[in-house]
């Protein structure tokens, strides 16, 4: 155990060093929501999107989760490209425990999501967002389980597929109807009853509804206990899976 | 006698393709001594990587058994991996990550302490010709400063045994004699057992201790450099080598 810690702390600081190394990775990665946010949330301010607040207390928090969800599950493409070059094959041949290079890596991902959804709310303060400070601070650890969850899928992904094509169409076909089912940018009470029944199948709507209700100062109704539940049922899956995953690829050429 | 720090007895690897199995390597039987350079001579596609890759713990093996570096491959991998270093032909180094940083990392992943992996990584620096390269990223490296750091991320945890898989291919002339000369001072210097893969004749005839011909994933000879040529009658090894394989070469100096 002690030296899972350990070396689970050595790659999540080789991983951190390589983030903070490339800039441009870490503005073109804020900059999809950051533009949602500009671009899109002043469209919505002066509707009523029917939950309950002002619409930035269903928008941003939305845009937290599709930071979370898009950050999270092209997170892969990283260690694909390591994987291709022997970064990894060299990692196996050390006495590192075989979780950490996946572990390390999540939970800088988790670090820098977490990080890049705290500059999102501040800027949304700017553009008008009011919200309960310990609802905000809630909301990140919904940030930080969707972003471990989707982060360890991704890698596990990634680490089964030939190409980076290959893992950028699966990635790609996969979020789109999610991101959009899940009623992230607009909220479903606009939906009509089959579109909202529908997106009752996708986990991340309960994360999303549950962000919102924080952000309304509920903390502890029903809403939110079901996101926790969902969005931590969420990330013990994907950290299993992952794992799995992982193992899997040093099993095969 | 010593006993030997490699055994490998009839070592197989079959990949199950859509095709079919493909037998990559077939009861490969090797060993070597302590402080003994072993060439794994073979053409492209003979199965020197894929035996390189099972021994290094890569790979699970589909048959066989092999003790490695002292330890059990199969019942003790992580014994094996505290005690080998293994040097890819693809490098497996970050092109970002500037040099001294992937040295120390490459220590605190063998579990040294902080200090003492930045020690080592100095040592290697100054021992390997790389000290004034510590800041660049390793994509600003040239082919052969980058096979220098590539060996000293393999000798981090002064591995009992050292695997090159093809390490000088792509390298200029006067960087491969460099590499040639490196690969004889760790023999020397800390008595590692280095096993190397090469398609090239004239490296394993002059690097090699003792030469393993391997094709189609079986051991077709074995011998000292002078042996082989002795038994077949052949004033190189590329004739011994003809005379073996009954192939011919691609290339003047290559299999």
């Amino acid at each position: 155990m002690n030296r899972l810690i350990a070396d689970t702390g050595v790659i999540f600081g080789r991983s951190l060093r390589q983030t903070l190394r490339s800039k441009t990775a870490l503005t073109f990665g804020m900059l999809q929501p950051l533009l949602f946010l500009a671009l899109m949330g002043p469209l919505l301010s002066r509707l009523d999107l029917r939950t309950g607040g002002t619409a930035w207390q269903a928008f941003v928090p939305g845009l937290l989760v599709q930071l979370a969800l898009l950050g999270g599950m092209f997170v892969g493409l990283g260690i694909l490209i390591e994987r291709q070059v022997g970064v990894i094959d060299r990692m196996r041949v050390t006495p590192l425990h075989p979780a950490a290079p996946l572990l390390g890596r999540m939970l800088r991902d988790v670090v820098q999501l977490v990080v890049q959804s705290a500059l999102l709310v501040l800027l949304g303060v700017a553009f008008g967002l009011r919200a309960p400070v310990g609802g905000v601070l809630l909301g990140f650890v919904f940030v930080a389980l969707l972003s471990a969850a989707l982060s360890m899928l991704s890698y596990g992904l990634a680490m089964n597929v030939r190409t980076a094509p290959e893992f950028a169409a699966i990635a790609n076909t996969t979020v789109l109807p999610l991101m959009l089912l899940a009623g992230l940018l607009l909220p479903m009470t606009l939906a009509p009853g089959w579109l909202d029944a529908a997106s009752r199948i996708v986990p991340f709507r309960y994360t999303v509804d549950a962000v919102r209700h924080l952000y309304l100062g509920e903390y502890a109704d029903g809403t939110v206990l079901a996101g926790l539940a969902v969005t931590a049922a969420l990330a013990a899956l994907g950290l299993a899976g992952g794992l799995a995953l992982f193992r899997r690829s040093g099993r095969t050429p | 006698m010593t006993s030997p720090v490699l055994d490998v007895h009839g070592l197989s690897r079959t990949f199950r393709l859509r095709s079919g199995p493909v037998h990559a390597v077939r009861g490969l039987d090797l060993s070597a001594e302590r402080g003994e350079v072993l060439g794994v001579l073979g053409p492209n596609g003979a199965g020197k990587t894929t035996t390189v890759r099972m021994l290094a713990t890569l790979l699970p093996p589909t048959g066989g058994r092999a003790v490695v570096a002292g330890r059990d491959l199969l019942a003790d991998p992580a014994g094996v991996r505290a005690r080998i270093g293994y040097v890819a032909q693809s490098g497996g180094l970050d092109p970002n990550c500037p040099v001294g940083e992937e040295l120390v990392t490459q220590g605190r992943m063998h579990g040294l302490p902080r200090a003492g992996s930045r020690a080592r990584a100095a040592e290697l620096a100054a021992d390997l010709n790389l000290a004034d390269l510590l800041d660049r990223p390793t994509a600003a490296l040239s082919g052969g400063q980058r096979r220098r750091l590539e060996i000293a991320l393999g000798l981090v945890n002064r591995p009992e045994v050292l695997f090159l898989d093809e390490p000088t291919t792509g390298l200029d002339p006067g960087s491969r004699a460099d590499l040639w000369d490196l690969v004889r001072r760790v023999r020397r210097e800390h008595g590692t057992t280095v096993l190397l893969t090469t398609h090239y004749l004239d490296e394993a005839d002059a690097l090699a201790d003792r030469l393993v011909i391997v094709d189609a994933g079986a051991v077709v000879a074995e011998g000292t450099p002078a042996d082989l040529k002795a038994r077949h009658g052949a004033a190189t090894l590329q004739d011994a080598f003809l005379a073996i394989t009954g192939r011919a070469t691609d290339a003047p100096a290559a299999v």
